[in-house]
């Protein structure tokens, strides 16, 4: 009889693991996002002008450089940040300012960032700013879209390629 | 912290109880927790291996193939995938309850650190494995870890462009990711493989396989839990939709739902943080380790018994130094040793019959030497007041002091395999008292590792040094009880009354020194 009731508590006990397992494998579940809003990810990355601008080096300068070493051009390496601004309808929701990545600020800047809007048709607006100028944009560029709910909306860069991208 | 590990070890007791009674102490799971792990490990290889076969490893096919795996060939490789899934999962609360059963057992202090320094960063490798194997799937499960890894990731400094771009939509999205992503889930397991194999290096006849009724049991689980509950897909992964809802692995992704409430960063100063932390807790307070076992060369024959009791694989046979006609000596590494003493009651030299001189063993602990053995046992047998006299050798992990009565006597040892087995011959034969008993840890799960089985062994005459023939077993029990509950004051009780209808030991004489 003890060794039916040890037997019966064994088959409970593996019974309880497994059911454990299973349950906590996959429940219970987890609300990552709102289904019912619409989801904007702004991403680039883009090296901005340099600090000081490069100088042309006279002929004489640069036959002093090492063989290996000649350049045209002597450019100081610290870049400068990114100014990056998103509208919607006009109301500006998103405005940042990025700075350069590398130990000496000359690398390009980056910008991952995502938010959450109101589904329904909206008026985008994207603005950058890449040069020392005190005002206005280097990069401007608008598009009208309706978006969905529980969907994402992409807004990317890429100079090469005139600018913005929305998708 | 002493607090906590007695709560905890309050805890694992009560737990523990009821595994006793329906696995009995020897199958007891929390006896076999660190084999457990290792058996879950080969599982999740093996059938990581077969499911690899028919593994897409491109982006744009993977989703098909572990379809194809679920559902076409459900009943070979759809249950392979919910093998490598539980028992994934299983590995994460097998190898918790092991951190949390040992630092509750304060079985990590002092030089036993090393199983304790090198299972920390196992952990967080079983985690690395876990996240990307769910990567691979590239369900709407995938999709959310990609995106919150890469989110997290990009809030350390290290990373020049943002890793979360390459998951903004499917025109982002590269197959080279997703290789790598497959390289890591095949490398993370092996080098944590490595890391096991470093974890038990210290471990003498480490314990990597369950007992075969557990091994079968735990199998057969798994395989009717796979196919009555098979592993599915969330549905494929859509970068151009938010994955609203996902069916999280708690085992694997719980810290993943705290990216919602603080920030990346602070969350891997978190897991950073409480990881170096673990790592640390042998050194917690700090604590001086007890002074290692010394060897005795006068007396040391380099029978290599020492060496092969070991637990802690801190002895070792070297040539003979000191030109006696003997091929080998043993030698004691003292980062290795724990100061249990299993050496001392191995080596044939440990004989409290020595009537020449001083006492000194082959090998002995500083702290416990054999001559002070020899005085308790004589003191403790000169105390006895009333009816059968009980000697106890006990456990100073046993908590058998409480046992201590007027006609029972406790002698603590760091473990009852530091008794010579001859120390029992010599009590019972000097009539130093009616009967002695040995009180060990539980069935299997020895303070030691080893203690209680090679104690066993020498009484059954299985290992060496063995107990004398002549010993009358009647007179003898070797109690291996947990610490907690009444099990060992019953057995007293008992072994009280059994002795009592025995005639009193009136073997050799009862002098006054024995």
């Amino acid at each position: 009889m003890r060794s039916v009731v040890r037997i019966a508590l064994q088959v409970i006990l593996y019974a309880a693991f497994a059911l454990s397992l299973a349950w906590f494998a996959t429940n219970p579940p987890y609300q990552y996002g709102d289904a019912t809003m619409a989801s904007i990810k702004v991403s680039l990355s883009h090296a901005a002008d340099r600090v000081e601008p490069c100088v042309q080096l006279t002929p004489e300068q640069i036959a002093d450089l090492a063989m290996n070493m000649k350049q045209t051009e002597a450019c100081e390496r610290e870049r400068l940040p990114l100014l990056l601004e998103i509208d919607i309808d006009g109301e500006a929701v998103f405005s940042l300012e990025a700075t350069p990545t590398g130990l000496w600020s000359d690398g390009p800047s980056s910008v991952y960032e995502r938010f959450e809007v109101a589904p329904g048709p909206h008026r985008i607006t994207a603005r950058l700013r890449d040069t020392a100028r005190a005002e206005g944009w280097d990069y401007t560029d608008s598009t009208d879209v309706v978006l969905e709910p529980g969907r994402y909306f992409t807004v990317t860069f890429r100079a090469e390629t005139g600018g913005f991208n929305f998708r | 912290m002493g607090v906590l590990k007695t709560a905890l070890r309050a805890l694992f007791e009560r737990a523990e109880a009821i595994f006793d009674f329906a696995f009995g102490q020897r199958l007891n799971p929390f006896h076999w927790l660190g084999a457990l792990g290792w058996y879950f490990y080969w599982i999740v290889a093996g059938t990581g291996i077969y499911l690899y076969i028919f593994f897409d490893t491109g982006i744009t096919n993977a989703y098909a193939s572990v379809e194809y795996i679920t559902n076409d060939q459900w009943y070979l490789a759809g249950v392979m995938r919910s093998l490598h899934r539980y028992a994934s999962d299983a590995l994460v609360v097998i190898v918790v309850l092991h951190l949390f059963r040992e630092f509750s057992l304060d079985r990590l202090r002092g030089r036993r650190f090393f199983a304790w320094l090198t299972g920390v960063p196992a952990l967080f490798f079983i985690y690395i494995c876990g996240i990307t194997g769910y990567w691979l799937v590239w369900d709407q499960l995938a999709q959310y870890i990609a995106i919150a890894t890469a989110e997290w990731l990009d809030t350390l400094p290290f990373f020049g462009q943002p890793i979360a771009a390459n998951f903004l939509n499917a025109t982002t999205l590269a197959d080279r990711f997703f290789t790598l992503m497959v390289f890591i889930h095949i490398f993370a397991p092996l080098f944590m493989l490595l890391l096991m194999w470093v974890h038990i290096q210290r471990h003498a006849g480490a314990r990597v396989n369950p007992p075969k009724p557990l091994a079968i049991g735990t199998a057969a689980t798994m395989v009717l839990l796979s196919l009555v509950y098979p592993a599915v897909s969330q549905g494929p992964a859509n970068l151009d939709v938010v994955p609203a809802e996902v069916g999280l692995d708690w085992f694997y992704l719980f810290a993943y739902p705290l990216l919602d409430v603080i920030p990346g960063g602070q969350l891997w100063l978190l897991v950073v943080g409480g990881l170096l932390f673990t790592g640390l807790l042998p050194w917690i307070p700090p604590k001086k380790p007890a002074p290692a076992a010394v060897v005795s060369l006068d007396n040391c024959n380099g029978c290599a018994r020492c060496f092969e009791d070991c637990p802690f694989s801190a002895i070792r046979m070297a040539p003979r130094t000191d030109g006696k006609g003997y091929e080998t000596q043993a030698e004691v590494n003292a980062d290795n040793c724990v100061s249990c003493g299993l050496c001392v009651g191995s080596c044939p030299t440990a004989t409290p019959f020595r009537r020449a001189g001083e006492i000194v063993p082959g090998i002995e602990l500083p702290l416990h030497p054999i001559a002070g053995l020899r005085e308790r046992t004589l003191s403790a047998s000169k105390e006895f007041v009333k009816g059968r006299r009980i000697l106890i050798y006990a456990c100073e992990h046993s908590n058998s002091k409480r046992l201590d009565n007027d006609n029972a006597r406790v002698i603590t040892l760091p473990c009852v395999a530091a008794l010579p087995p001859s120390f029992i011959d010599f009590v019972l034969s000097r009539n130093l008292a009616d009967g002695v008993a040995i009180s060990g840890c539980a069935d299997g799960d020895c303070y030691y590792r080893l203690g209680d089985d090679w104690m066993q062994q020498r009484i059954d005459a299985e290992r060496d040094p063995y107990l004398r023939r002549r010993v009358d077993r009647e007179r003898l029990r070797f109690w291996r009880y947990r610490a907690g509950g009444e099990a060992r004051q019953r057995a007293l009780e008992t072994f009280t009354a059994e002795l009592k209808t025995l005639p009193k030991n009136r073997s050799g004489r009862r002098s006054s020194d024995a």
